[in-house]
Formats: structure tokens, C-alpha cells, sequence
């Protein structure tokens, strides 16, 4: 009985942690982009929840919810531009203007979403994985959404790109030195301007997949939060692709305890698991605050590491 | 602990400059507000609205009336305190933005606090400074936290205090799910009512609770003490070269933890009286994006508790007007929404004109001794 009771938790998890990191691992590769580049881009909640509304009122006019995310995605890269922009100039605090993108962001979301609240928009179809098993719970949580593996196979791509290819070596370039960047004749403005809304295109679309796929219907309170702990999942991730991609299942994970234990009937203290990775995160900022072993791996021009 | 200063340290500036300056951080963020205005007028003509009948609304519902006032005054609020707990330390060089959890974490307090003393009958006179102590303690302890470690361990404080917000609401959270939670909430699980006797009531001649007063208060005595003591100086000099100050003996850890002390007990007594005064119990209303807000309106006030004030009634207005927007002109009531967001972008911006308006510069190098 008991051993069945943590088998039930078990699938659960790794169904919610494969629904839930979804979004997770999107906003965390733009962030993880945005950042490599030296700048820091606290706004994403904002292309997020623009991403979620355009996604399901695209997908709803259109009646092809893969145009929508890539309208979601058009939003979010609108957003990002507008950032970047924004952030070149001097005198501008990067962190402010990344809450007021956000504000931004979301009031125009819930503007313009009014309508959409009521409809029901075509949704993401997902890919069934699980039904050899013969096991519904297993079938069920194994059902996934093709944007997972596009996040996945992006993670792959980034990382590869910014070890072995000149522009990966020019965004890392900036982003650690900005000087040398200039002195290898790099505009640096139009190195982070590109990342910034590179990094928002893909915040977008993981607010398409809240909207089209999990939970699957737009309304005001779609997101927790999810684009702003981007910024503490890649610091988590210390600034890799790969490793982004294992934060977001962690943090997914993390927020997917607690419905499953709710499956076997415990309903306490779940809230402290959704906290787990926001604890994780700080006590990595601790631990890696004054190490030179970390220090090599945050990109060296971003003001949030000084 | 003494805080010593320097005599020679400073620059001395010419009267008529220091008046530029002032000028010109008056100048900027209007001019920002207008062309806020304008693009949001551009974006109501695009929809189909007029927006001359919009900022007539935002007048009547914000300014109209006595009662539409004491609306915004209500809403301004705790838009002053958490105003205040991004305005004191970024004085000090710090960008704290947890503004957000140390509202919601002391208005928890305020409320677990009450539990106790209204079941045994303590009266309000000695039960409501004791959660407003509490949730200012709370407050200060968790914006402190975020201090120290920036200070003793390098860890960047901006990150700090945003993911301490979660931990905060977290734990709140917990706590009004879990072990205090009144049976009769059922819907929207919250600690127990403190009930009508323990409310803070409203200031004289006014329907405005004492939130209002309390923020008015504090930005005055934090504008004193950030312009007019050395704890100020020392802490402005801190913000301005923290190496020089280190160099020049300050104790810039002790200012550092202080400052943000101080922000957390102005965003824990914001919490305080969200609880106290709006709503009498603790529960999820209290996540009400007051942090978030407050920090725009930190940076339209240039950081000066003085000037706070009336940035959060403005922003107060807006948002008491919403509701007159959406029934009068049959707009979502997010529309006031999207004109703060378009406010705090172009007001942003605006920071790239500090120092480039020729008409503010003075006309030697006077200010470089």
C-alpha cells in the first residue's frame, strides 16, 4: 500500500515536472541568452503573460494553435527589442526597466484579453509516449508537448553554439568584457539589443505553452511568477544551457510536489516545496558569492554580479 | 556606533547650480508624464476612444470629489511606504526589491500577532502597536537579511530580496493554509478576523485610515534623516563611492544593514495597516504587486522620501480610477493598467536625459572643483 501510494507520487511528479518545466525552460534559455550577453532582463513575466494572451487569441482567430506561439513569440521579441532598446541608453537602470516592461507587459496583456477569457481557442496537441506501457498513470504523464523537446533540442543548440561558433563567441565576448568587445570591433549595443529580444521571442512562447497547452486557457491569473524566477533559474544554472534545462525540471519538480501529494490525500505544507527552489537559488548566491571557481562562470559585465 | 565625516570631502556648488539641478529634476519627469499622456492618447485614438473624455475620468474619479480623493488617498496608501523601502537604500547604492515580501511578510505578522491578544481580550490601544511593532520587526528583519548579505557575503541584494519575497509569501502562505488558518474561511483560506474594534480607524475629518498619516510621517523623518544628519551623509556618501567611504572610516556595513532596516519597516508597516485597516485578517489579498509599484514610484520621486508622497497619490488616482474608466467609457478596468505601464517605461527613459538638456547645464565647470 504504501510502496503503490509512492509510486502514485512518483508518476505525478515526473508528469507535473515535465508539464510545469516547460514554460520554466523557455524564459530560463532567453534569460540564459540575454545574460550571457552582460545584460540582465527582469521583465520576462511581462513577455510571459503577452506571450499566454496572444498565443490564445492568435490560436483562436486563426484555429492553428502553432501560429499563435509564434505570434506569442512575436510579442515577446517586441517586448525584448523594447528593452534592449531602452537599456542602451545611458543613465538607464536595467533592473527598473525590466519591472516596468513587466507592468507593461501585463497591463496591455489583460487589456487586450478581455474577450478571450470566454472562448475556447485550439490547443496544443500533445505527443502520447506512454501508451505501451499499458499503464494509464504512466500513459498520462507521459503524454508530452512537442514545445518540451523544442526547448530541450534549443538547449543543445545554444550551448553548442556558444562554444564552437563565432557568434557564441562574440555574445560571450561582450558579455564578459565589453572593452574587448569594443577593441575587437563588436558593437556591443547591437550584440545585447539582439539577445535581449532573442531572449523575449523566447519568453514568449513559453507563454504560449501556458495558455495553449498546461494549464490550456488564458485568464489573469495564468502565471505564478514563472518569468520572474527566470532570472534566479539561471543563476541556479550558473549561466549553461544544458544545466537550465535540469533547473527548469527541478523547479518544475519543485512545484509539482505539491499536487501530488494532495493525489494521496497530504495537503500539507506544499507551499514550502514551491518555495524550494527560490531557498536552492539563494544559498547558491551564498555559497558561490565570494568563489573564484563561480566567479569564471557568470558572464563578467553583468551588473548583477557586481 | 559614531559616524565620522570628513571635513574637506565634499564639493561645494554654487547656489545657482544646485537650483538647475532641482529644475531639472522637476522638469524631467513631467515632461515624462506628458509624453506618457500623448502616447496613451495616440494608443486611445487607435482603439477608438477619446482621450480627452479619458483624463476628464481620470480627474473625476482620482480628484473629483471629496469622495473620489479619499478613494486615491486610500490606494496611495501603502504606495508611500513601499516607495520609501526602495527610495532609503538606493540612497546607499542598493537596488532592494523585495519591497513586495516584506509588506506581505509584516502584514502576516501584524495578523499572527493579533491572534493571541484579541482572544484574551487585550485592548486595541496596546494590541495594534504591538502588530504594527511586529510587522515593522518582521519587515526590517527580512530587507535587513538582504543587507547583511550583500554586505558580509557579496551576494547581489537585488536578487536577494526578490527570491526572500517568494520565501516571505511562501511562509505566509504556509501559515494561513496550514496552522492559523480560521475554519470559516473557506474559500479564501486566512488567519482569523481581528474584528471592527481592533480596526485602525480613519484620521480625522477624513473616511483616509491613519496608513496614510503614518507614510506621510516617515517620509518627512526620513527625508530629515537622509538630508540633514551625518547618518545621511555618511550614507549618501556611501551610495556615491563606497571604496571612499570604506577608506574614510565609515562604517558603511552598519549603514548598509541600517538603510535596509529601515526600508523593510516601512514596506512591514505598509503591511501593517493593509491588515489592520483594509483588510482585518492576513490572507492572499495582501499580494497585491504594492512592492512593485512602489519601486516606479521611488524612481519618479528621484529616491526623495519628500517627493513620494505625491508620485504615490498620483499613481493612488489612476488606480482609484479605473473603475469610473471601465463603467463610464465600457473600457477593461486593466486599461489604467496599461497607462501606469506606459508611464513607467517613458519615465525610465527619461533618466538618459539627466545631464544632457543644455538650458539645465551650468555654463562653466564650476561643479568639477
Amino acid at each position: 500500500m504504501m510502496e503503490s501510494a509512492f509510486v502514485t507520487v512518483l508518476i505525478a511528479m515526473l508528469g507535473g515536472a515535465i508539464r510545469v518545466s516547460t514554460p520554466f525552460m523557455f524564459v530560463g534559455l532567453g534569460e540564459c541568452l540575454t545574460e550571457k550577453s552582460g545584460r540582465i532582463n527582469l521583465g520576462l513575466e511581462g513577455n510571459l503573460v503577452l506571450g499566454a494572451m496572444v498565443a490564445y487569441a492568435v490560436s483562436y482567430l486563426s484555429g492553428n494553435p502553432w501560429v499563435g506561439v509564434l505570434a506569442a513569440g512575436g510579442s515577446g521579441l517586441v517586448l525584448g527589442a523594447l528593452h534592449g532598446y531602452i537599456c542602451k541608453l545611458p543613465k538607464v537602470n536595467d533592473i527598473a526597466v525590466g519591472i516596468a516592461i513587466m507592468s507593461f507587459g501585463t497591463g496591455t496583456a489583460f487589456f487586450f484579453g478581455k474577450p478571450f477569457i470566454q472562448p475556447t481557442a485550439p490547443r496544443l496537441d500533445a505527443i502520447h509516449l506512454g501508451d505501451w506501457t499499458g499503464n494509464a498513470a504512466l500513459a498520462q504523464a507521459l503524454q508530452v508537448n512537442p514545445l518540451f523537446f523544442v526547448g530541450i533540442i534549443l538547449a543543445v543548440a545554444m550551448s553548442w553554439a556558444f562554444a564552437n561558433t563565432r557568434w557564441g563567441l562574440i555574445v560571450r565576448m561582450t558579455g564578459d568584457s565589453a572593452a574587448s568587445a569594443r577593441a575587437m570591433g563588436v558593437s556591443v549595443d547591437l550584440v545585447r539589443f539582439l539577445t535581449t529580444a532573442a531572449g523575449g521571442f523566447l519568453a514568449g512562447v513559453g507563454g504560449a505553452f501556458l495558455s495553449l497547452y498546461y494549464p490550456g486557457s488564458w485568464n489573469q491569473g495564468l502565471s505564478s511568477g514563472q518569468g520572474l524566477m527566470a532570472v534566479a533559474l539561471v543563476i541556479f544554472a550558473r549561466w549553461d544551457p544544458i544545466r537550465c534545462i535540469w533547473a527548469a525540471l527541478l523547479f518544475g519538480a519543485a512545484g509539482a510536489i505539491g499536487p501530488s501529494l494532495q493525489s494521496i490525500g497530504i495537503s500539507q505544507g506544499y507551499y514550502f516545496f514551491n518555495a524550494a527552489p527560490y531557498i536552492l537559488t539563494l544559498f547558491i548566491m551564498i555559497a558561490s558569492a565570494r568563489s573564484k571557481g563561480a566567479a569564471r562562470e557568470v558572464p563578467g559585465e553583468l551588473s548583477i554580479t557586481k | 556606533m559614531t559616524v565620522q565625516t570628513a571635513g574637506p570631502a565634499y564639493v561645494t556648488r554654487a547656489p545657482n547650480v544646485r537650483s538647475l539641478k532641482l529644475a531639472e529634476s522637476f522638469f524631467i519627469p513631467i515632461a515624462a508624464l506628458v509624453v506618457s499622456a500623448l502616447l496613451f492618447s495616440v494608443f486611445l485614438l487607435i482603439i477608438g476612444k477619446s482621450p480627452v473624455d479619458f483624463f476628464a475620468l481620470v480627474w473625476t474619479g482620482g480628484f473629483g470629489s471629496s469622495f473620489s480623493f479619499q478613494n486615491t488617498l486610500q490606494r496611495s496608501a501603502p504606495l508611500v511606504l513601499t516607495g520609501l523601502a526602495f527610495a532609503v537604500p538606493a540612497r546607499i547604492g542598493l537596488t532592494i526589491i523585495g519591497g513586495e515580501g516584506a509588506l506581505v511578510l509584516g502584514g502576516f505578522a501584524a495578523a499572527a500577532v493579533a491572534i493571541p491578544l484579541v482572544t484574551n481580550g487585550v485592548p486595541p490601544f496596546l494590541t495594534l502597536p504591538l502588530m504594527a511593532i511586529a510587522a515593522m520587526a518582521t519587515g526590517g528583519f527580512w530587507i535587513g537579511l538582504a543587507g547583511w548579505l550583500r554586505h558580509y557575503r557579496g551576494v547581489n541584494e537585488t536578487i536577494s530580496s526578490l527570491l526572500l519575497s517568494y520565501i516571505a509569501i511562501a511562509i505566509m502562505n504556509f501559515f494561513v493554509e496550514g496552522a492559523l488558518r480560521d475554519p470559516a474561511s473557506a474559500n479564501k483560506p486566512s488567519t482569523m478576523p481581528i474584528g471592527d474594534a481592533y480596526r485602525v480607524g480613519a484620521m480625522p475629518f477624513t473616511d483616509v485610515h491613519w496608513g496614510l498619516g503614518a507614510g506621510v510621517l516617515l517620509a518627512i523623518v526620513l527625508y530629515i534623516l537622509m538630508s540633514r544628519t551625518t547618518f545621511g551623509f555618511a550614507a549618501r556618501m556611501t551610495g556615491g563611492n563606497p571604496r571612499a567611504a570604506l577608506a574614510q572610516g565609515l562604517p558603511v556595513g552598519f549603514l548598509v544593514v541600517t538603510c535596509c532596516v529601515i526600508a523593510g519597516a516601512c514596506a512591514g508597516l505598509g503591511g501593517f495597516f493593509e491588515v489592520a485597516a483594509i483588510h482585518g485578517q492576513a490572507n492572499a489579498s495582501l499580494v497585491a504587486g504594492y512592492g512593485f509599484t512602489g519601486i516606479l514610484v521611488a524612481f519618479l520621486a528621484r529616491h526623495n522620501p519628500l517627493a513620494v508622497v505625491p508620485v504615490a497619490i498620483l499613481f493612488g488616482a489612476i488606480a482609484a480610477a479605473g473603475g469610473l474608466v471601465q463603467r463610464r467609457m465600457g473600457m477593461p478596468d486593466a486599461t489604467v493598467l496599461v497607462l501606469q505601464g506606459i508611464i513607467f517605461v517613458v519615465l525610465l527613459t527619461s533618466e538618459t536625459m539627466y545631464g544632457r538638456l543644455k538650458f539645465f547645464q551650468p555654463g562653466t565647470g564650476a561643479d568639477r572643483t
